[in-house]
């Protein structure tokens, strides 16, 4: 059974696999920090999109299970010679793997990965739709400071539209009962929400007072030109992390960012690195997350 | 359900684990116990207690999680983890492993490959309340509180208070081991 | 003589009826007896009408036959009930002269299976730049001028188009999608394409290049027919058109009378056509519209696509899926029209649009017929078409060509237990 999406995964389950998490921060804590859980496993890594730590993170993730990784990324590969995702996917699928992590610049490659292949898939980010390991990670870095999810004051700001952080994280925190809030111009904001269990504003300053959680999004800086919004400058004016906005939030508000963050513009180097920020503690619990989700696709499907 | 061994079994078992541990280590310098979850971890705890009685002071006590190093986990359920905590580097120290029921064996091949973990013990032994028989690895117990001699259509339920609420041992008829 | 037997007939007057057929002409309506020479088809409870035109196929040749080529799409045309189709211009290389529009017409009446009309471009290599040789077009037999696939944006090269098109009394067919609104969407924008964190193409891409067209045909007097109209506003649009007297009319394909964004969920990319699926209301919209003669006839544009490059990502995968042989089933089942409106956009309206001799079957008619059978339920699973990118593979619908006559001649004729 694959972990594609977030969408519709019960709150209990989502527990379990934080719980499960949480005793993998202890494993990765120990002297030795890898346990043979995974032994004789292999991992195929399909990673259609840069990306250097959720790729990263899987492969430690792994490697601390005792499973073995293939990773695939298109540079100076067959991708370059035309070769199609389906030909790559049953390629590499042939050499053995027990399960794929996809990463992919399109909506839905998982679950095309996972209806060719026949294998269980990871989602590890699909265009702006999914990044179900992102919203577990970070649902776990606020239980772990919080001691809950349930009834915080949630905002995500920046380039909702264009993010499968966004999408997969609010999903995650509202059915954790958390209260989730976007926060970004109108034209960064999803076109419609209808059904989703968040609430939309285009006014961080008007917010900032009863939040409990700051989550900023990356801003890709070419959307700047003039694409959906005027100005870098003029975008952190009203929706950067500014070290004056920050001075606003409550004592207690903690800030998140699932990186790489753009400093100085969705996010001032002081907050990013002082006393409210998670950030690296979200990298850490990410290599946890990951490998709860890893055992337990494959824990009980015994290999064939 | 035939209660093979009562509230004040129990306790005089465990006296008598303590008692043999410091005695064949000559007191329990260099001693650390290590709990398997969930219930070798109170039982550890109890031992460390009577070794305070005996000695004047307690070794240091931890847990020993050992669900990420079974040989099954392809076949079973998701496992949960239960969490170690070694208070002291075990390197150079002698570990003495502690779990209710010593069975097929399996669950101390896979102690022994956990407590590597934590650095090179210098000795490991193995202490249990009850070891029923039926090795499958060559693997014997160094402190046994009751041998139980049983078939496998049994299953021997301990309770502990800590965990359960009570202090018994009972032997149940059933395909399905509990605890064990 | 072939003899049509005990079919609805859908003459001036629906009755249920033998037809004879004769030297191409439909030669007797009426109780017909039968020789030992004639060719009998049952036609026990099933439609007997002229034969279905379809103004909006894409039969890639020359240029893709890969995909199809025109003896295969003739086949699947013939399999389908259709007797006439309209080849679109968005070949390789395209439609915009005389010579590559009597190549495609010349392969067609070569085939014989179905009459294929050509379209022709209305701007140069379809650029949107400059006008397409028009007069050769018309001149080789072109009656529709498009650039479908893309949108004429340019309003001026558009104006000059209506002005030279109205003139030599042809018509102007659009694609209707603002290239700025669309962008580079994949699928309609709503809570689906929010959801699942696509690029949306707002239904207003096609209902504002509608309103600003239909400007055009007020100041040119051009005919002027919306291609596969999606969204309810633009049916708005168009009703206000015709209510006026502007010389509109409007296609809408099978797949938009069904299928809605949801059919996206499933990350198939046989979901993913141009216009995409839209909403319920707007499914209930085209459905009121078809029935009401807002839309004057059915249109698949059947887009062939072979597996490989379906086989990919949804916002990889080309758009189009295929459409002749389920056709008049889909819409029998979506819509469920009475047999003479069936027929009317089905056959009639788009036939007429065509300048073709088309209407109710009566005696001295061409024999262009389709035998349809309103109650025969199927499973879509293989194709006459080279390729096989259908939405409706294993959904059941009900209807079914028993067969179809081109020129008196039978080009299909359904087996029973036959998959096609």
């Amino acid at each position: 059974m694959s972990l594609l999406t977030i969408e519709g995964l019960p709150a209990a389950e989502i527990s379990r696999l934080l719980d499960l998490a949480d005793g993998f921060v202890e494993v990765l804590d120990r002297p030795v920090p890898k346990v043979p859980a995974l032994q004789g496993r292999t991992i195929g890594m399909l990673f259609y999109e840069v990306s250097t730590r959720t790729r990263m993170s899987f492969e430690r993730a792994a490697k601390a299970l005792s499973a073995d990784t293939m990773t695939f990324s298109p540079s100076g590969s067959s991708v370059s010679k035309g070769e199609s995702l389906k030909d790559t996917a049953l390629t590499v699928g042939s050499m053995g793997p027990d399960l794929f992590v996809v990463r992919h610049a399109s909506t839905g490659a998982p679950w095309r990965v996972a209806e060719w292949t026949g294998l269980p898939v990871i989602n590890a980010g699909d265009g702006a739709h999914q990044h179900p390991t992102q919203a577990l990670l970070d649902c776990l870095t606020v239980r772990q400071h919080f001691g809950k999810v349930d009834g915080l004051q949630v905002a995500i700001v920046g380039d909702i539209r264009h993010s499968r952080v966004a999408r997969s994280t609010a999903q995650a925190m509202a059915t954790m009962g958390a209260s989730v809030r976007f926060i970004a111009p109108r034209t960064l904001l999803p076109f419609d929400v209808e059904g989703w269990p968040v609430e939309t504003t285009c006014d961080f300053d008007g917010a900032i007072e009863d939040l409990d959680v700051v989550y900023m999004l990356r801003i890709q800086q070419e959307r700047g030109g003039g694409d959906v919004f005027p100005s870098i400058g003029e975008y952190v004016n009203r929706f950067g992390l500014t070290r004056r906005r920050a001075d606003r939030l409550p004592e207690h508000t903690m800030v998140l960012h699932p990186g790489p963050m753009n400093r100085g513009v969705e996010i001032d180097p002081a907050v990013a690195d002082g006393p409210r920020s998670l950030v690296t503690k979200q990298v850490a619990n990410g290599v946890a997350v990951r490998m709860a989700v890893l055992l337990d696709q494959l824990s009980g499907s015994e290999k064939s | 359900m035939p209660e093979v061994i009562n509230a004040d079994d129990l306790g005089r078992a465990i006296h008598r684990i303590a008692h043999e541990i410091a005695e064949r280590n000559h007191g329990i310098e260099n001693l650390v116990l290590l709990g398997i979850p969930r219930r070798g971890v109170p039982l550890a705890h109890r031992i460390a207690v009577v070794l305070e009685e005996i000695e004047g002071t307690s070794p240091p006590v931890g847990a020993l999680d050992i669900s990420m190093h079974r040989d099954d986990i392809s076949s079973r359920p998701t496992p949960t983890l239960h969490g170690s905590s070694v208070p002291v580097d075990v390197t150079g120290r002698t570990v003495v492993l502690v779990d209710d029921v010593l069975y097929t064996g399996r669950t101390i091949r896979a102690a022994l490959d956990a407590v590597n973990a934590f650095g090179r013990p210098a000795a490991v032994q193995l202490a249990v309340l009850v070891d029923r028989g039926h090795r499958q690895f060559p693997i014997r117990a160094d402190f046994v509180g009751k041998n139980l001699p049983t078939s496998g259509a049994e299953q021997v339920v301990v309770d502990v208070e800590e965990v359960d609420g009570s202090d018994s041992v009972r032997v149940e008829v059933s395909s399905q081991a509990v605890h064990g | 003589m072939i003899v049509l037997k005990g079919g609805t007939v859908i003459g001036t007057e629906q009755r249920i009826a033998d037809v004879a057929v004769d030297a191409g002409r439909v030669v007797a309506i009426g109780s017909v007896d039968v020789g030992a020479q004639d060719q009998v088809i049952d036609c026990s409870g099933a439609w007997v009408g002229p034969g279905f035109v379809d103004l909006h196929v894409h039969l890639r040749e020359p240029g893709q036959e890969w995909k199809e080529d025109i003896a295969s799409g003739s086949k699947a045309a013939a399999a389908g009930g259709f007797t006439t189709v309209v080849a679109m211009p968005n070949t390789e290389p395209p439609i915009d002269s005389g010579q590559i529009a009597r190549y495609v017409f010349d392969r067609g009446t070569e085939t014989g299976l179905v009459r294929v009309i050509p379209s022709g471009t209305i701007s140069l290599g379809r650029a949107g730049a400059k006008l397409a040789h028009l007069d050769d077009l018309w001149a080789a037999g072109v009656r529709i001028f498009t650039d479908d696939g893309d949108t004429v944006a340019d309003s001026g090269l558009l104006r000059r188009a209506m002005d030279y098109i109205a003139e030599l009394g042809g018509i102007v067919a659009q694609h209707a999608e603002d290239p700025g609104l669309a962008g580079r969407g994949h699928m309609h924008e709503g809570a689906v394409s929010s959801r699942l964190g696509m690029i949306g193409l707002p239904s207003m891409a096609e209902t504002i290049i509608v309103e600003r067209d239909i400007r055009l045909v007020e100041l040119t007097g051009c005919r002027y027919h919306v291609q596969h109209v999606s969204a309810r506003q633009t049916l708005d649009v168009i009703r206000r058109a015709k209510e006026a007297g502007l010389p509109v009319t409007a296609e809408v394909a099978p797949h938009h009378l069904e299928f809605t964004d949801r059919l996206v969920e499933t990350m198939n990319p046989v979901a993913k056509m141009y216009p995409p699926l839209r909403t319920e209301a707007d499914v209930a919209a085209l459905r009121a519209g078809l029935e009401d003669g807002t839309i004057d006839c059915v249109a698949t544009d059947h887009a062939p696509h072979s597996a490989h490059e379906k086989d990919v990502p949804f916002e990889e995968a080309p758009r189009g899926v295929i459409g002749l042989e389920t056709a008049a089933a889909a819409v029998n089942t979506s819509v469920g029209l009475p047999a003479v409106t069936f027929f009317e956009r089905m056959s009639i309206a788009p036939g007429r649009l065509l300048g073709l001799e088309t209407g109710p079957l009566v005696v001295g008619s061409v024999a262009d017929v389709t035998v349809f059978d309103p109650n025969l339920s199927w499973t879509p699973g293989t194709f006459v078409s080279k390729s096989a990118n259908s939405p409706w593979i294993g959904t059941e619908i009900t209807g079914r060509v028993r067969a179809t006559l081109l020129g008196g001649q039978v080009t299909f004729e359904h087996q029973e237990g036959a998959s096609v």
